[in-house]
């Protein structure tokens, strides 16, 4: 039976940074995947091309890159599957090429995956009758529409297995649902057809389970206890065989667990309906799943299956809404709870004297149950507590006003305000999300492969 | 609660969540959800019983959720809720330090039960016990 490995070496941009390398060096890997995107990380790397147009993708890649350039080496078998393109695939794979291309590495093939950037054509879209209404609140897309930063269709495996048919070794993709990463690996390696909903569903389930790093091998897991040791973490492998047989594991000899409790948490992370997994390649069914310790730091995942793709695919819009800014100072001594409350009435009294109305305030006095406000019972004995203050306005002028308050607490407010040191907090662009569809058949994926010494 | 074998006679009369189950959280969007997975098959037939959409948006309630869902995955002894709305804005937009929802799953764990009759078969067994912890 033919089986790959896939491993995943990030979760998210500002995953650890030498991941990538030790699972590939680590993890006897065909295919080493890195996702980047979260909902609305696009919207930031959209600002960063607004600046510059060779911008508005992942730079972390690029280290990484150099990084992996041993394995890339040493490992003829090892390929590279990741979103890091973000809004400007092109401008990443060149730049990954040039690194390449430095290294000695300028005959391995580099591939773009691009096509998921609506922004360009939203009005032809919407002449063409996409309506955009916002598949959460059911509001119209024209509440919006001006302050449109960035729109991005959710594209499924077919670019990365036409990447990977064209001989591609490294592809770069800008927003692709994140299980495709691992679906067109196995689609390719097993001709499997777009139709094998089964199949495509447990290599669906495969991707979900690692997309998110460390959180399947023993972060984030609710049994943590020191012998769990994190150090050293390893990040998952995902073996997929022809027949649609998953098992996660990790690189031998690293900290963390495989167990079906460290799965079976990861299993149901930031799912809705779980016999409704959707992706643009398969209605992924993750209702009877079961899991099985097969070895140590190995869980079979059992009973995947699927049902036809739906017929839209998600896309993911981000608007212009404001500035945000928070700030934070730590009150001690007696009384700290009701000093910082206090401390954080006045900050927002003293904005407003100056003129300055904001539309959303928020104080937090952390330490004394703040995080879950009435759900924790509230604890406001702490002899030393955080006081946040969070605001939010459409003026960036109003923010600056607010961030300027903060400090001269220390002299003019309560006693026993500190941790003001450091720079002044800064406001930053709000993008606002916007979850919507489009319909299936606007949308292609397009696929430039070249060696990396042509790019 | 771990770790213990001690009767049922000498087992408190209320419990955590967390004492029978695990759980994790996460956001999408301005929805919320929470992943509840008992440790035994008598704590999933517990769970499945006494934590309802219902009890669990009361435990929630100051976090206002507009409504809340649950789904059942069996084969991994799990119940997912959707919580709608529960983010005050979400990722982009909430004030909350919690803006995505991460803490929920702590939160629901330390969620206050009548402990049943049976809990001594609900609690997990000691992590020495398993040979793939060590």
């Amino acid at each position: 039976m033919h089986t790959i490995r896939v491993g995943n070496g990030v979760g998210f941009w500002g995953d650890n940074l030498d991941a990538p390398r030790s699972l590939a060096e680590r993890g006897a890997l065909d295919y080493l995947t890195l996702e980047y995107l979260a909902e609305l990380t696009l919207s930031i790397l959209a600002h960063q091309r607004s600046k510059n147009p060779e911008a508005g993708y992942v730079q972390d890649f690029v280290s990484a890159v150099q990084s992996l350039v041993p394995s890339l080496r040493s490992q003829p078998r090892l390929h590279i599957v990741t979103n890091a393109g973000g809004m400007n695939p092109l401008a990443c794979a060149k730049q990954v090429s040039q690194t390449l291309a430095a290294a000695g590495l300028g005959s391995i093939r580099v591939a773009a995956v691009s096509g998921d950037d609506l922004l360009p054509r939203i009005y032809a879209l919407m002449g063409a009758g996409e309506p955009f209404t916002n598949f959460d609140t059911g509001k119209p897309f024209a509440e919006v529409r001006p302050q449109l930063a960035s729109a991005n269709a959710y594209l499924g495996a077919a670019g990365i297995v036409e990447a990977l048919r064209q001989k591609a070794r490294i592809v770069v993709t800008g927003r692709v649902a994140d299980a495709s990463l691992t679906v067109g690996p196995a689609v390719y390696e097993f001709g499997w057809k777009w139709d094998d909903w089964r199949r495509l569903g447990a290599a669906t389930v495969a991707g979900h389970l690692i997309e998110c790093g460390a959180q399947v091998t023993g972060g984030m897991f609710s049994g943590w206890n020191e012998a769990l040791s994190l150090d050293n973490l390893g990040y998952p492998i995902a073996e997929i065989s022809e027949d649609g047989a998953i098992a996660i594991t990790k690189p031998a000899g690293m900290g963390g667990a495989v167990t079906p409790e460290t799965v079976s948490e990861q299993l149901v992370y930031e799912i809705g309906d779980p016999a409704h997994y959707l992706t643009p390649d398969v209605d992924a069914d993750f209702s009877n799943l079961e899991l099985q310790q097969a070895g140590p730091d190995r869980v079979a995942v059992l009973k995947a299956d699927g049902r036809p793709a739906p017929p839209t695919y998600k896309v993911s819009m981000a608007y212009r809404d404001g500035y945000m800014a928070s700030g934070t100072l730590v009150v001690c001594g007696k009384g700290a709870a009701q000093k910082a409350r206090k401390a954080g009435e006045l900050i927002l009294a003293r904005v407003k004297a100056a003129g300055v109305n904001l539309a959303r305030t928020h104080i937090e006095c952390l330490g004394t149950g703040d995080t879950l406000p009435g759900v924790w019972k509230r604890n406001d004995d702490s002899l030393e507590v955080v006081l946040k203050v969070s605001v939010h306005d459409p003026s960036r002028e109003s923010l600056e006003r607010f961030v300027r308050e903060l400090s001269p607490l220390v002299g003019s407010g309560p006693p026993g305000v500190t941790g003001y040191t450091g720079p002044r907090s800064k406001p930053y662009p709000v993008f606002a999300y916007w979850p919507t569809t489009i319909g299936r058949n606007r949308v292609a994926p397009i696929v430039d492969v070249k060696a990396a010494s042509d790019w | 609660m771990k770790n213990q074998t001690t009767d049922q006679s000498t087992m408190p009369a209320t419990i955590r969540l967390g004492d029978i189950a695990h759980a994790r959280s996460g956001d999408k969007g301005n929805h919320a959800n929470v992943g509840v997975i008992a440790y035994t098959p008598a704590g999933y037939e517990f769970l499945g019983r006494y934590l309802t959409e219902t009890r669990l948006a009361e435990y929630l309630l100051p976090l206002r959720p507009r409504q809340v869902q649950r789904f059942a995955l069996p084969g991994i002894r799990a119940y997912n809720f959707l919580l709608h709305d529960i983010l005050a804005g979400g990722a982009s937009r909430s004030l909350r330090t919690d803006n995505q929802g991460k803490v929920l799953a702590v939160a629901v764990l330390e969620m206050p039960i009548p402990a049943p009759g049976n809990v001594q078969e609900m609690i997990p067994r000691p992590l020495a016990d398993n040979p793939c912890w060590l």
